[in-house]
This record gives structure tokens, C-alpha cells and sequence, in this order.
């Protein structure tokens, strides 16, 4: 199963195993992973998944799609590397992957 | 007090389909929301959204579900009080008194809450300096536009807000409009407008950068904006103006002795009633084995709570399961002319 590491805005590294198939955001939910609200479960309306993104990760994950980026605009302290993990889904080649989470999600 | 049967609590869809099932089995239903409309997330987050799985329903918005439902509770006359936050539940005896933020009060032997995620609020800006100016020159939203007349006002978002108002403040102040990337998320024609705007020099844009400072004393003088390379500017700005959209927050209702699971209220699958008799929870805010967060499966819940709501508003009543093709007293619930039926 793939391993995503989870890092807290303090730095408090989380690494756990999400099954293929999930998002980066429900992976953090079924994991009692702190600093993930997902307050609209998903649906991309809210942008409280919002997770940044390494930058050797950033670019071999899918495209952003506009809809993201525009949900992405009511982020708490959107940044360049910004992502909703809502819409990441977990894949082998993801394995690794790591996302730090923001101060807080609104 | 306002003296009802039951007391919904969210004017979203379950809570507006609520009403009706209330309503055809002859309950009364008061209804507080603290949105200035119904529709709830449906309205706020996506109402040019379409949805696609509401049963015989193939495709409709946001918007469209929330009108319709509004005409399918039509004949049962409910009184909406919107703009208002639940912040008390009190028992009284087999009644239950609720308290909202503008002291309204009202009294009922049920309440239903369909309060989504919570109650909805803008998004502040990040910076803490930005709270100290709140309602002096830091708004969220513009309610008195007379306020906003012969100002420098900087405003901060990408989307329809942001666009809207920069078009209608630029008639009569000075605006600079600033977000974190080149893109801006509009209707074409308010885009296009904003362009001739910037061409003509009646408004400045700034892009992609996001606000560093603030600085001032009573009121705010300036503000600096740091782009995405680390340049930093400086801007003249008395009034700041800022849409980032709308969060959730629960709110008080953590505090009413609900059983609960992070946000989310605990009930039992045969009513949908909550750890407190005559307090029911229905749709995204409540939680059981399975539960899943759809709007189709909040109208299966306020199908179901009704049913206790009745026992608890007409103790020495016999409910009676009726279907609306054949109930004759259905029908004159929701005002059918005789001849129809």
C-alpha cells in the first residue's frame, strides 16, 4: 500500500499507509490525521483540505484543473505549491509522497 | 415566543424538505437560519453547480433545488427567520426554549437540526493585524455603499465579489484590486470590463501577491503587498475590502450536551433523534453507521423524524402513515382544490 507522509505546520512528520483508489484528504480523515478539516467532505467547495506540496512532488502529480485553482483562491495562505487534497488520488507512484499541511484551514 | 411543533434549525435542502414532511402530517415548523436565504450550501458554495443524483431529478443546480423546494413547502405557510443564529437550547420540561443571537425565542416540544456543517462566515484575512480593523477599515462585505464613497480602497479576491465590487466602488473611489494569480474567476462580461477599467487607469490591478502588512494607528494608512518573486509594494489604502469566500463553523452547537463525533451529531437510525428526546439531527451535521454525506439521504431522514415529532407535539394523537396520492387530508394540507382530488 502506498505510504503518504503527513507533516504538520510544526514539522511533526505522520506517515501512514492510504489505499489505492483514496484521496491525500481521505487518507488524513480515516487516519485521525490533525490539520485536515474537509469541511464539504469532498466535493470541492470549501478548501479546507488544503496541503502543500514539496516541489520534486508538485509536478509529478496530475495537473491542477481551474476549478482547483479557483476553490484554491479562498485557501488560508494559498502558495505557489498549494494543492486540495481532495483531489490528489492515491496511486503506487505516489507512494512517498509527503504534504504539509497549513497553519490552519480557515 | 413563538410557539410551534417543531423547530428546524438550517434552511438547506433537508431542512427545507423537512417543512413538508412535516407539514403533510399536519406539524407546524419554524424556521432559523443564519444565511439571508434559504439553500444553505446549496445556495453559498454551488448554485451554478449542477447535481446529479437527486432521484428523478437528471440534472438540476444548486439554485433550482432550493426554488423548488421552496415551491413543494409553499402551501404550508412557514415562517423563515433568516440572518439568525441559534445560540441557546434550553429544556423546559417536555418543551424545548431556543434562544438566537438577536434574541428571538421559541418554544417546542422538537427541534430538527439540519445545520449542515454550521453556520456559515467570510473568511478573514490572514493577517492578525487585519482583526484589529475589522468594521473600521477591514470589511468582509459591503452593507451601507455609501461608506465606501472617496475612499482608497484596496480589494482582495479573484472571484465574482471581488470583480463585482471593484466595478461598482471604482464609479466613486479609488480601487486597487489585488490577488494571488493572474487569473481571475468571472462572468466574461465583468472581466472584460475590469480590463477597459485597468486600460483607462480608473483602477489598478496587482498580481500574483498577497498582503504582507498592514500599517496604520486608529484607521489604516497603507498596506504592502509581497509578490510572488519578493518584490514588496507599498499601497495607500485606507479601506480594505476582502472575499475570500465563506467557512463552516459549528459553532454553539458543540455546546447544547449533544452526543457527538468531531463535528458531527450522533443518532439513532430509527428517527434520526439525538442522545436528548425531541432533539433530532438530519443531514450533513448528523452521523450513524454508513452514513453518507448526500442530500438524498437527508430527505430519507426528515422522512423518517417526523414520525417521533408527531408523538412528542400530539401526545393523545394517533399517527397515521398516509400516502399524498391518496390522503384526502393530505391534500387539503397542501391546498388542493377539491375538484382535484
Amino acid at each position: 500500500m502506498p505510504k503518504i507522509t503527513y507533516i504538520s505546520h510544526e514539522g511533526k512528520k505522520n506517515i501512514v499507509e492510504v489505499p489505492k483508489g483514496l484521496s491525500v484528504m481521505e487518507g488524513a480523515l480515516q487516519n485521525n490525521i490533525e490539520g485536515i478539516d474537509a469541511d464539504c467532505g469532498g466535493s470541492m467547495a470549501c478548501a479546507t483540505c488544503h496541503v502543500y506540496i514539496s516541489e520534486n512532488w508538485f509536478n509529478k502529480l496530475e495537473k491542477i484543473h481551474d476549478a482547483e485553482n479557483d476553490m484554491l483562491d479562498m485557501a488560508y495562505e494559498p502558495k505557489k505549491n498549494s494543492r486540495l487534497s481532495c483531489q490528489i488520488i492515491v496511486t503506487d507512484d505516489l507512494d512517498g509522497l509527503e504534504v504539509t499541511t497549513p497553519i490552519k484551514q480557515s | 415566543m413563538i410557539t410551534t411543533d417543531v423547530i428546524i434549525i438550517g434552511a438547506g435542502p433537508v431542512g427545507l424538505f423537512a417543512v413538508h414532511q412535516l407539514g403533510i402530517k399536519g406539524l407546524k415548523a419554524e424556521v432559523i437560519d443564519n444565511l439571508d436565504k434559504a439553500g444553505g450550501q446549496c445556495i453559498e458554495l454551488y448554485p451554478e453547480k449542477p447535481i446529479y443524483d437527486i432521484p428523478a431529478v437528471p440534472e438540476c443546480t444548486g439554485k433550482e433545488l432550493t426554488e423548488n423546494l421552496l415551491k413543494q413547502i409553499s402551501p404550508f405557510k412557514t415562517n423563515f427567520h433568516y440572518n439568525e443564529r441559534v445560540e441557546e437550547v434550553i429544556q423546559d420540561k417536555d418543551n424545548w426554549i431556543v434562544k438566537t443571537n438577536r434574541s428571538k425565542k421559541f418554544i417546542a416540544p422538537n427541534i430538527i437540526i439540519a445545520g449542515g456543517v454550521g453556520s456559515f462566515e467570510p473568511r478573514k484575512l490572514p493577517l492578525k493585524e487585519a482583526e484589529k480593523y475589522e468594521e473600521t477599515s477591514v470589511f468582509y462585505s459591503v452593507t451601507n455603499k455609501k461608506f465606501f464613497e472617496n475612499k482608497n480602497i484596496s480589494i482582495f479576491g479573484g472571484g465574482d465579489s471581488a470583480l463585482d465590487w471593484t466595478l461598482e466602488l471604482s464609479k466613486f473611489s479609488k480601487i486597487t484590486l489585488i490577488h494571488r494569480r493572474n487569473e481571475f474567476r468571472g462572468a466574461p462580461h465583468t472581466l472584460s470590463e475590469i480590463k477597459k477599467l485597468e486600460k483607462k487607469g480608473k483602477i489598478i490591478i496587482k498580481t500574483p501577491c498577497q498582503l504582507d502588512k498592514i500599517e496604520g494607528d486608529r484607521n489604516i494608512k497603507s498596506i504592502s503587498v509581497k509578490f510572488d518573486d519578493g518584490k514588496i509594494e507599498k499601497i495607500k489604502t485606507d479601506t480594505i475590502l476582502s472575499f475570500f469566500g465563506l467557512v463552516m463553523k459549528l459553532g454553539p452547537i458543540a455546546e447544547w450536551g449533544l452526543s457527538m463525533d468531531k463535528k458531527t451529531i450522533l443518532v439513532n437510525t430509527n428517527n434520526f433523534q439525538t442522545n436528548k428526546a425531541g432533539i433530532f439531527a438530519v443531514g450533513d451535521i448528523c452521523t450513524y453507521p454508513g452514513k453518507l454525506k448526500l442530500i438524498l439521504s437527508g430527505f430519507h431522514e426528515v422522512a423518517l423524524a417526523p414520525v417521533e415529532c408527531f408523538k412528542r407535539a400530539k401526545p393523545n394523537e394517533t399517527y397515521r402513515f398516509e400516502f399524498t396520492t391518496s390522503s384526502k387530508t393530505i391534500h387539503e394540507r397542501l391546498g388542493l382544490e377539491k375538484k382535484n382530488v
